[in-house]
């Protein structure tokens, strides 16, 4: 599994306001402030020989909703990183996609590790402009003019699975879940119903139940099916529908238990069993309700509270997953989301160390409190904005961090270890080695395929279509004492004997 | 600027992160337990967003516009 984020961008000072070049320069300045890139070395390009945003997960390809802009094939706008990941500009705004990761916790460790990277290039970036120009990054989902950008989560999931049981087992567990996953926004969007605060940055985005499209009529299950992986064997799940998340137990839970319910969902085991009446609109009064109880209705007319529907999935996932599906993270993930439902049944200010949506707006009542702030003033949605500022002078969430207010899982070593090396034990391995061992010999790569060049000045391509391969596990050893060209020799040799 | 002095300064930014970041709070050991003793008390750190939130809020959000995202 994996997230991409794409995070808001702005230049303060600037004559115009350019999102593309300011978003292009920070992308680019990463590249020029690290010792794996020599300042002489050509480009790796991203390999687009791979990608079908079009195909749709209900068995067709679909027309073009809108133009697909990620054509740019100059290298200029995108760096495959040796932690496995890739940064680029993705139409206006800068976007991280952390590495293929195996668990919810390195999930979370890379999509940290994006953060510092962000901040990194941003700081790099703004060396080249003027002295009173700054820029401003902040990871989060809107300009609260009914502009929204994503933080998209990627799964990966077997082929056997119908597509129409990911929709029934999935809807009511994705529309509950922003108690737990919702960033907190203040106001309102889109010409939805009005409140001064809401759960989600989001939910007032999502106008149909299920789609192709990512940028208009937004749906809130996304059907893109791009596995970028074996198709016979694996599809993608692609879920556009959550928050851009500052708190590391929120990004932490929203992975894992995403992930659990859709094993329960392989295991066949959720059905229709809470298929909501009307998800959109649920979605939309489940982000006004800050007490977590007011029902929502049920297809059948049962009436459950969005805890409720949460617990009954962990239930589910306390039956059904097996010992061995039970890691110890699986465990902490259990643990976690049952302590979080047990708290927002109570009251959800209990958790204003540890969910996004409750800590913010903490610190706004406090705030709205000591100057007497309506819900409107500008102050408010410009403490909204900060609370995701990359910063650490800035950003109010990592201020909040730094004097003890925040529950934190990781150390902050660990994060920079991992905009360093690759998770250890998914495909993200060998990109992420070859990349530091091999890279004036690597002409492409993208998700799934990495092309070397030979030494007659060919081109020898090497498919990863199988996610769990390339791991430290299968190629450590072979990738730290071979040379570029006894790699594919070896790998190609190995290939063929399979066949 | 040189690659040298790059490197530099990218170290001292992580390190100056680090200081912001790892002074307060151990990790998570994963048992599923969350941390009881908390500071609780808001106020130094209201002082501190009267100091830092960026002056003219309202003509900084009115101008903050994204387009094109997903």
């Amino acid at each position: 599994m994996g997230t991409e984020t794409e995070y808001g961008i702005s230049v303060k000072n600037a004559r115009e306001q350019d999102p593309v070049a300011a978003s292009t320069l920070v992308v680019n300045a990463y590249k020029s402030c690290r010792d794996d890139i020599p300042s002489t070395a050509t480009a790796v390009t991203w390999d687009y020989d791979q990608e079908s945003p079009l195909m749709d997960a209900r068995g067709f390809l679909a027309e073009a909703e809108t133009p697909i802009s990620e054509t740019d094939t100059s290298g200029a706008v995108n760096d495959i990183l040796i932690n496995g990941g890739r940064y680029y500009v993705d139409h206006a705004h800068p976007e991280y996609c952390t590495p293929e990761c195996a668990n919810a916790r390195d999930l979370l460790l890379y999509e940290k590790a994006g953060e510092l990277i962000l901040e990194v290039s941003r700081v790099a970036a703004e060396r080249l402009l003027l002295d009173n120009q700054e820029i401003i990054i902040y990871k989060n989902n809107t300009d609260y003019k009914g502009h929204s950008y994503g933080a998209h989560e990627n799964f990966l999931m077997s082929r056997k699975v119908p597509f129409d049981a990911i929709v029934d087992g999935l809807m009511p567990f994705l529309v509950t879940r922003i108690i737990i996953t919702g960033s907190g926004k203040v106001g309102t969007e889109n010409g939805s119903a009005e409140a001064d605060y809401q759960i989600s940055q989001r939910a007032d985005f999502f106008e149909k139940e299920v789609g192709l499209s990512t940028m208009v009529n937004r749906p809130l299950i996304n059907t893109r099916d791009e596995p970028h992986a074996d198709d016979k064997f694996y599809r993608r799940l692609h879920v556009i529908v959550g928050d851009s998340n500052m708190s590391e137990l929120s990004i932490y839970l929203k992975v894992g238990i995403t992930s659990i319910a859709l094993q329960l969902i392989e295991k066949g085991v959720v059905g229709k069993n809470f298929s909501l009446k009307d998800p959109v609109a649920a979605i939309k009064s489940i982000s006004r309700d800050l007490s977590c109880k007011e029902p929502i209705e049920l297809a059948d007319g049962q009436q459950l509270s969005p805890v409720e529907v949460q617990r009954a999935y962990l239930k589910l996932a306390q039956q059904h997953l097996t010992p061995e599906e039970r890691t110890p993270i699986v465990e902490d993930v259990l643990k976690k989301w049952q302590y979080v439902l047990d708290n927002l049944e109570i009251d959800p200010r209990r958790l204003s160390r540890h969910l996004d949506w409750i800590i913010k707006k903490k610190l706004l009542d406090a705030y709205r409190q000591r100057h007497g702030y309506e819900w409107d003033d500008a102050h408010l949605q410009m403490m909204d904005l900060q609370y995701h500022d990359i910063r650490p002078d800035k950003g109010l969430y990592i201020r909040l961090l730094k004097n003890g207010h925040i529950q934190r899982l990781l150390s902050h070593e660990e994060v920079v270890h991992a905009m360093h090396y690759p998770p250890v034990d998914t495909r993200a391995y060998f990109r992420g080695t070859c990349l530091r061992r091999f890279r004036k010999h690597i002409y492409s790569a993208s998700w799934n395929s990495m092309i070397f060049t030979n030494q007659s000045g060919g081109l020898d391509k090497i498919m990863m279509d199988r996610p769990h391969f390339g791991t430290q596990k299968i190629v450590g050893e072979l990738l730290n004492s071979c040379t570029v060209e006894e790699l594919v020799k070896k790998i190609r040799g190995d290939a063929s004997k399979q066949r | 600027m040189s690659t040298e002095k790059q490197q530099e300064h990218l170290k001292r930014h992580i390190d100056e992160t680090e200081d912001v970041q790892s002074d307060v709070g151990q990790p998570d050991v994963g048992n599923g337990e969350m941390d009881e003793e908390f500071v609780e008390d808001l106020d130094s750190l209201l002082d501190e967003i009267d100091e830092i939130l960026e002056e003219d809020s309202q003509e900084f959000v009115e101008s903050y516009i994204q387009r094109g995202g997903q």
